[in-house]
């Protein structure tokens, strides 16, 4: 076994050694400015992204004419919502999404609301799924666009994707969907999902940091844009700047990648989580996953552990890479946002952990998670007042804590 | 975020780990913070002829606030009550070397100390 184990998959991924091979040339062979129309290194380049487009174009069942490249979903999220609202103005000023979006979303409608758009921020269930009657109740006709995300970065949870696209189909809206998590993971179809625009990223798939996607829908509607960055017209005028070629090319081999091992990946995946998730849930009292239960990634677990602090799990898991939806663990000192709008207690937020299993986890790193995570819960809880409050029959709901 | 090596030492070599009898009129027992906040800390002292003989702890919290409260127990020891009330959170951040976003975990410990010896104080009639 290599350590530190990789766990954090949702936080990214290490690059599949074929894409790096793939990327090689265009540092210094093929090194062209995908926009120079007048030589063979211009040429050579542009072929190699057109390729990509090609490839990135089938994962998500789209035209290759679809696919406009940024620099990440977080550039493809902004260029979206500003986009729209821009173009859109004179149709309406308001846009419905979730309290469970990446921040990427959020800030960005937070901006937009500065400018005077209207945001309403649709709430999920326990289990972080959003409800489709919701939606449509939110609706008015002022409403240019919906963001929803396909599936969440911390607790896993698959919105009902369909739903919503058929529903904004009815209304009429614009349908936005955040797939960073959701691409290469789970089968995704922008036609049968009615969805128009869609952001994800190479980094999330085993490609490089540095570029990602906005699918922008041509037919069906046909979908407009006002640029973010102004500068030479790349991308059909939608997203000037240097193509990254590198990292475009990285980024359609790594959704070929996808796209032939999927299926068995997926089964895979889901497997080894299950065997985490029983391996520690059988061997320990009070662990709570967050989440829905199934209509989640293959590859995500999130559990809270109540009594111990995550910054306090991951410090005595430290050969393991991770993460925690605690406060401690943030530079805001604000626990996770997404867990607590589940109704999880802040407590319970403090004690969870997030697993994001990867293409290159083992059978054997499985095993190895479950016994230290549960040797360090085990001793933590030995070094919690809680756990002995608890174990004394006190409900801590009843206790008066000092203020701080 | 990078720990100092004296919080991972006090992380995993935690001093003075446990309970002492709270009904027992020479404990004194201080309980701060929230599960809310991420933060408590139980600290507990046993004071023989105005000194303090035993001090133990258990704290829900990341690896400084273990660190500040078991840092807590072990300067406690030995000390009389008066001495103990001079320690201030400042210490404890320079023996720790915690980064600004910790410090309130070392304002918790003095917290502790200072809410263990006034139970202490107030069970055996003290000022």
């Amino acid at each position: 076994m290599k350590f530190p184990i990789y766990m954090d998959n949702h936080a990214t991924t290490a690059v599949d050694p074929a894409v790096l091979q793939e990327m090689l040339p265009y540092f210094t062979e093929k090194f062209g400015n995908a926009a120079s129309r007048n030589h063979s290194f211009g040429w050579d380049a542009e072929k190699a992204v057109d390729r990509a487009r090609g490839q990135i174009a089938r994962l998500i069942r789209a035209d290759s004419k679809e696919i406009i490249f940024t620099s990440g979903a977080t550039e493809s999220d902004n260029l979206a919502l500003k986009g729209v609202v821009e173009m859109y103005k004179e149709k309406g000023n308001h846009i419905i999404t979730t309290v469970t979006e990446h921040k990427a979303i959020l800030d960005t409608a937070k901006r937009l609301e500065k400018e005077g758009v209207s945001v309403t921020y649709l709430a999920v269930s326990k289990e972080g799924a959003v409800d489709p009657d919701d939606l449509r109740k939110a609706i008015t006709d002022r409403t240019i666009l919906i963001s929803i995300m396909m599936a969440n970065n911390e607790i896993g949870t698959v919105h009902p994707v369909q739903e919503i696209g058929r529903l904004a189909k009815e209304r009429g809206v614009l349908f936005h969907c955040d797939a960073t998590q959701g691409v290469g993971k789970i089968p995704v179809d922008v036609q049968a999902m009615g969805i128009d625009l869609m952001s994800f990223s190479a980094h999330k798939i085993y490609g490089p940091k540095g570029v990602g996607a906005l699918y922008v829908r041509k037919k069906n509607p046909r979908v407009r844009l006002a640029p973010i960055i102004d500068g030479g017209g790349h991308e059909r005028g939608m997203r000037s700047g240097t193509l990254n070629v590198p990292g475009i090319v990285g980024f359609g081999k790594a959704c070929e990648l996808c796209e032939q091992v999927m299926p068995q990946e997926s089964v895979r995946l889901s497997a080894m989580r299950d065997r985490l998730s029983e391996g520690i849930i059988k061997q320990l009292d009070e662990v709570y996953p967050n989440g829905h239960p199934t209509q989640r990634l293959p590859h995500n677990l999130n559990l809270s552990f109540a009594y111990v602090e995550g910054e306090s799990l991951l410090m005595g898991l430290k050969e393991i890479a991770l993460s925690s939806g605690s406060a401690c663990t943030t530079a805001t000192l604000e626990p996770s946002y997404v867990l607590r709008a589940l109704g999880v207690g802040n407590d319970l937020a403090h004690s969870s952990l997030r697993f994001g299993l990867g293409r290159f986890n083992t059978e054997e790193e499985i095993e190895y998670v479950v016994d230290r995570v549960v040797e360090t819960v085990k001793r933590l809880r030995e070094m919690s007042p809680l756990y002995e409050m608890a174990k004394e029959g006190i409900d801590l709901k009843t206790v008066q804590w000092t203020q701080h | 975020m990078s720990y100092s090596d004296k919080v991972i030492d006090h992380y995993n070599n935690p001093r003075n780990i446990g309970s002492l009898d709270k009904n027992a009129p020479e404990v004194g027992t201080g309980i701060v913070g929230a599960p809310e906040c991420g933060d408590v800390m139980k600290l507990q002292l046993k004071v023989k002829d105005g000194v303090i003989e035993d001090a133990k702890f258990k704290t829900f919290g990341c690896g400084s606030a273990i660190a500040s409260s078991s840092l807590a127990t072990e300067w406690l020891r030995g000390k009389s009550i008066d001495e103990a009330l001079t320690i201030k959170n400042t210490d404890i951040v320079e023996e720790l070397s915690l980064p600004p976003v910790k410090i309130h975990c070392s304002v918790l410990a003095e917290d502790a100390i200072k809410a263990a010896i006034a139970d202490y104080k107030k069970k055996n009639g003290l000022a």
